[in-house]
């Protein structure tokens, strides 16, 4: 479904990814495991056009994306829960979830709306409220389900775990695992909370300073100890 | 009570005055909001409005379309089509390039721009006021003063400004909160990158906000074409500053923020003229841009810059 070959980022001079070889299947969830730093949320936001990759290709559904504006490739069926949520602080929940289906047909809205409802029905009780009032989990929530508002076949989320209490955490990778089993849809999970990532997933990379090191399905990476040793003993 | 006619009469003309500050102080404070620079330019778009509607007059003059409601309409349609072409186009050519460029760089482009707006309808329309004859003229008398020495009146071109306004800004709120292009517009305001994350033409909604702009922009030209009759190629300038003080009085990058700036801005203005002095009604209304801004920097309806995100 996505390809991402020799991909190449850079910030000014400083080269973020350092040639990116990654594929992601149709129906998959794949994680990207790293330390901060590491190039992970860049590799999101390439697939995405923004930055731009300066060379190598990027093919969804067997089209080259590396070079379409942000727009369109956002419409070819692509959604992402951006690293810090980027919730739109002075619109309202339903607000911010119309944002959302904002290139989905409108005929779907209300359904689709009751769905994110129905997973997340916290973000019901503030439908009416500004998103910058919400606390940092439900921000996250709200992120999410923005994206799930467009329909996506590709799902983009960046740390979803990302400060927010265990109990929400596992809320969340469940709900990921039913969106991807019922829905069928891909998921490309960013983490830093390896742990729980490669339990979900069925494959898994690691990056470090913009190069993948490893990969392997979710078990196997699990078991690495190399991976045990650098992102799952100690801390967590 | 022998006050109160005079008092009304220059509460009418400041109201008549402040309604085309504010139909002007829109376009700033939209594009303020959106992409977070003033366009010095927008005055000279609000007299490319005025003297399209001129000509549009005079035109109807010369091919004998002689009745008033269908000048009017001509008037306003031809002058909001032709100046949202030029809004779009000045975007285009003087701000696009420079987007991500420091602030600096699109400010002088604006000023470039005006410039050259006046320059040019200077060197095709001519230097000198260009005087038309009202079509619309006369009005009701609302109130004599006892002894029957004033008459307060209401002109028909002040009721249908004001009418206009009002109308123009309930439908533009409408446009703003209920339709997708109102909402892509304020979430480019919010987060630019995040409304692109979602598939929001950005560049695409940044040019609607300029049309927009200089649609109302046109209005405010072809009504003050009609209650003035009296355009030249400098028009733009002071009614510019004029709206972008409204524009920063109300709060800039807040709607009803314009709108209140500019009836406020005309309210002084017109007041200050009638018991003070005509010549300094400038310094009464940038004075008090200075005082709001000392007490309230964020002006009357803006909000704080911090936001818990």
């Amino acid at each position: 479904m996505l390809n991402i070959s020799r991909v190449h980022t850079f910030y000014g001079h400083i080269e973020a990814l350092k040639g990116i070889d990654m594929e992601i299947k149709q129906g998959e969830i794949v994680t990207l495991i790293g330390a901060n730093g590491a190039g992970k949320s860049t590799l999101l936001m390439t697939i995405c056009g923004t930055p731009r990759a300066r060379s190598g290709r990027i093919v969804f559904e067997g089209k080259d994306i590396a070079q379409l504006p942000t727009y369109e490739i956002m419409r070819l069926g692509i959604a992402q829960s951006p690293e810090g949520r980027r919730i739109f602080p002075r619109m309202t929940v339903q607000e911010n979830l119309r944002m959302g289906a904002i290139t989905a047909d409108a005929q779907y809205f209300e359904q689709d709306l009751e769905r994110v409802f129905t997973i997340f029905p916290r973000l019901k009780e503030r439908a009416g409220q500004r998103g910058g009032t919400l606390s940092g989990g439900e921000q996250q929530m709200l992120a999410i389900a923005r994206a799930l508002m467009s329909r996506p076949r590709l799902l983009l989320l960046d740390e979803p775990s990302l400060g927010l209490a265990p109990i929400i955490v596992r809320q969340i990778f469940s709900t990921i695992k039913e969106i991807n089993r019922q829905q069928g849809m891909t998921v490309f999970l960013v983490e830093q909370n390896a742990n729980h990532a490669l339990k979900l997933a069925h494959r898994g990379y690691v990056m470090v300073n913009g190069v993948i090191t490893l990969s392997g399905t979710g078990q196997e990476l699990l078991s690495n100890a190399e991976v045990r040793a650098a992102y799952l003993e100690g801390g967590h | 009570m022998d006050w109160f006619p005079y008092f009304l009469q220059q509460l009418i003309n400041g109201l008549t005055l402040g309604s085309i500050y504010g139909l002007i102080a829109i376009g700033y404070t939209m594009v303020y909001g959106i992409i977070g620079m003033v366009n010095f330019a927008h005055g000279d778009v609000y007299m490319i409005g005025a003297f399209q509607a001129m000509i549009v007059f005079l035109l109807c003059g010369t091919l004998g379309i002689s009745w008033v409601p269908l000048q009017l309409l001509l008037m306003l349609v031809v002058s909001m089509v032709l100046t949202a072409a030029y809004g779009w186009t000045v975007e285009r050519i003087a701000y696009r390039p420079l987007r991500g460029a420091p602030r600096l760089a699109p400010l002088i482009t604006a000023i470039g721009m005006s410039i050259f707006l006046q320059n040019y309808v200077q060197l095709v329309q001519g230097p000198r006021p260009k005087p038309i004859e009202s079509i619309i003229s006369g009005g009701v008398s609302l109130m004599t003063r006892s002894d029957g020495s004033f008459t307060v009146q209401l002109g028909w071109m002040q009721i249908i400004i004001i009418i206009a306004t009002v109308v123009l800004m309930a439908g533009f709120t409408l446009l703003i909160t209920r339709t997708s292009l109102g909402r892509a517009q304020r979430a480019c305001e919010q987060d630019m990158k995040m409304a692109s994350l979602l598939g929001v033409n950005v560049d695409r909604t940044i040019s609607m906000t300029f049309v927009m702009g200089a649609g109302l922009a046109a209005i405010a030209g072809t009504m003050v074409t009609l209650y003035y009759g009296n355009n030249d190629f400098y028009m733009g300038f002071l009614a510019g500053i004029k709206a972008f003080t409204a524009a920063v009085l109300g709060g800039i990058g807040s709607l009803p923020g314009a709108m209140l700036g500019g009836v406020l801005l005309g309210v002084i203005e017109a007041l200050w003229s009638a018991y003070f002095s005509a010549e300094y009604k400038d310094v009464a209304a940038f004075g008090v841009l200075v005082l709001v801004l000392i007490f309230r920097p964020t002006g009357l309806l803006g909000r704080p810059e911090v936001e818990k995100v």
